[in-house]
């Protein structure tokens, strides 16, 4: 698999070449707040773990909300499994490429009921205290109020809700910045398990490079709004 | 049915002026507090001396014309305007003077057929011009704060509503918390004076028709009625706003639509 980029940087191999391509964003542009969010973004996310890096403002988290269509292009294509993702229902896309927000904004209630309501939505039954144990949190979690929890049990919940939909894509947004480095341990670790476990890819948005490294086969480097790298993780992190 | 009898007092614009004095108090305590009111209870008096004597004389036409068509006409001016006023406190919900328009609408034609057909008032002017400005009143506030308040809900709540559209939830079932939320808010101030009635304080209906001369236990019972008559016109006028406005808020790919950028003024 070749992707071809504005700086007509051609990447070629890595895990990418055998794996099936889950994303295809051709010419992408959005436009907010008066500026190019994204402007011309044309990237190739393959199956398994890709990290998208990139400095703050360079459009990594509105890459993310067009991918389970939160936010649509102003022009360009964006597809999922070779099918536009306007030919998807936009509801059974989201329960399958599910979002985890960088801002933790669970519902109010416990985080049980978070975890039933998430559930009940994807039609599934769930084994919420299995999803608790896979994001770092015992199953007593199911009881606690979620406005009595730190930012980073809630990060972590917020985790756990989405795991109990059973989704085939997981879209995490900068999914460990308000944990500290124990914590942070805990989430990659049971990242790296869910991936084996249940054959789940991940997409996952991250400002930092170890990171991205750790958890990512395939990294996509945005700036300004556009891909300006892609390739393995090795090849385009270089320490 | 309810049957009028004629009963009335002469009221003269000598004794209007004499209540002047009770707003001359207000605007004094206004200025001896710098709360700085002054200009609003200046305007205040004198709109509602214009509006007040302007549709006494409309309504006195009617009475006088004794067509239902005239009334309907009445009514529609007082939804119009009441739609245009309520979209003034809803400025954070997109388009919301169509929702207030129809959730006006409904709740004050629906309401004046309600009455007329369960045999409380027969239709007449007299009876249906008092009514229907009543409930169009009643429905305007609760509709206005319903949806000042759904505006700020969403608003303030947007990563919330996204984190649960981001799940698969639709934009209905995402809004549904803040939809409740802002239909008891439009309800609540209605159904707490319906509470304290008779105890804290004395409703104007009831007021005025012991004013006028009537017996007591009629003025209680017209005053229930319409009473009653407020609660299901102001629940049909939150709930018909609340569940047209929140779709505003939305795409049809259940999508939050970006806030709109306030232009300068």
């Amino acid at each position: 698999m070749s992707s071809r980029f504005d700086n007509e940087r051609v990447v070629l191999g890595g895990p990418a070449d055998n794996a099936a391509v889950l994303f295809e964003l051709e010419d992408v542009w959005l436009r907010r707040g008066g500026r190019d969010v994204l402007a011309g973004l044309t990237a190739h996310i393959p199956a398994g773990a890709t990290s998208v890096v990139g400095p703050s403002g360079s459009g990594k988290s509105t890459l993310l909300r067009l991918l389970n269509r939160l936010a649509d292009p102003d022009r360009g294509t964006v597809a999922y499994r070779g099918r536009s993702l306007l030919d998807h229902d936009v509801l059974e896309l989201r329960r399958e490429v599910s979002l985890v927000p960088q801002l933790p904004a669970l519902l109010e209630g416990t985080v049980g009921t978070n975890l039933e309501y998430a559930a009940r939505l994807a039609g599934k039954d769930g084994d919420g205290s299995r999803c608790l144990h896979l994001a770092g949190l015992d199953r007593t979690f199911a009881q606690r109020d979620v406005g009595k929890l730190s930012v980073g049990e809630q990060q972590r919940a917020m985790l756990a809700r989405a795991l109990v939909q059973s989704p085939r894509v997981l879209l995490l947004d900068e999914p460990t910045s308000a944990l500290d480095e124990v914590a942070r341990d805990a989430v990659e670790e049971a990242l790296q398990g869910l991936r084996g476990e249940r054959d789940l890819s991940l997409v996952l948005v991250t400002h930092d490079p170890a990171q991205a490294r750790r958890l990512g086969d395939w990294v996509v480097r945005v700036e300004r709004g556009k891909a300006v790298d892609a390739g393995r993780a090795a090849d385009v992190l270089v320490a | 049915m309810i049957v009028a009898q004629v009963s009335s007092i002469d009221v003269s614009l000598g004794e209007v002026a004499g209540s002047v004095a009770l707003v001359a108090l207000a605007a004094a305590v206004s200025f001896w507090r710098r709360a700085e009111l002054e200009g609003d209870i200046a305007v205040a008096l004198v709109r509602s001396f214009i509006q007040l004597t302007a549709i006494g004389y409309v309504i006195k036409v009617i009475f006088e014309q004794d067509e239902l068509v005239f009334v309907f006409a009445l009514i529609a001016v007082m939804v119009l305007f009441g739609a245009i006023q309520a979209r003034a406190r809803a400025k954070r919900v997109p388009h919301a003077f169509w929702p207030l328009l129809i959730a006006l609408s409904v709740a004050g034609g629906g309401t004046l057929a309600l009455v007329v057909a369960l045999g409380i008032f027969d239709p007449e002017p007299r009876y249906l011009v008092p009514v229907g400005g009543m409930v169009v009143g009643n429905s305007m506030t609760a509709a206005a704060v319903a949806l000042n308040r759904l505006g700020d809900e969403v608003e303030d709540a947007r990563l919330k509503l996204e984190a649960t559209l981001a799940l698969g939830a639709t934009a209905r079932e995402a809004a549904a918390p803040f939809v409740r939320r802002s239909l008891r808010s439009g309800m609540i101030a209605l159904v707490d004076s319906t509470k304290t009635t008779g105890l804290i304080f004395f409703p104007g209906t009831m007021v005025g028709m012991l004013l006028a001369g009537a017996d007591p236990t009629d003025a209680v019972r017209l005053q229930l009625i319409l009473l009653y008559v407020l609660l299901g016109s102001v629940a049909l006028a939150g709930l018909i706003a609340t569940s047209l406005a929140y779709r505003n808020f939305f795409t049809p790919a259940h999508q939050l639509r970006e806030p709109e950028v306030e232009t300068p003024s």
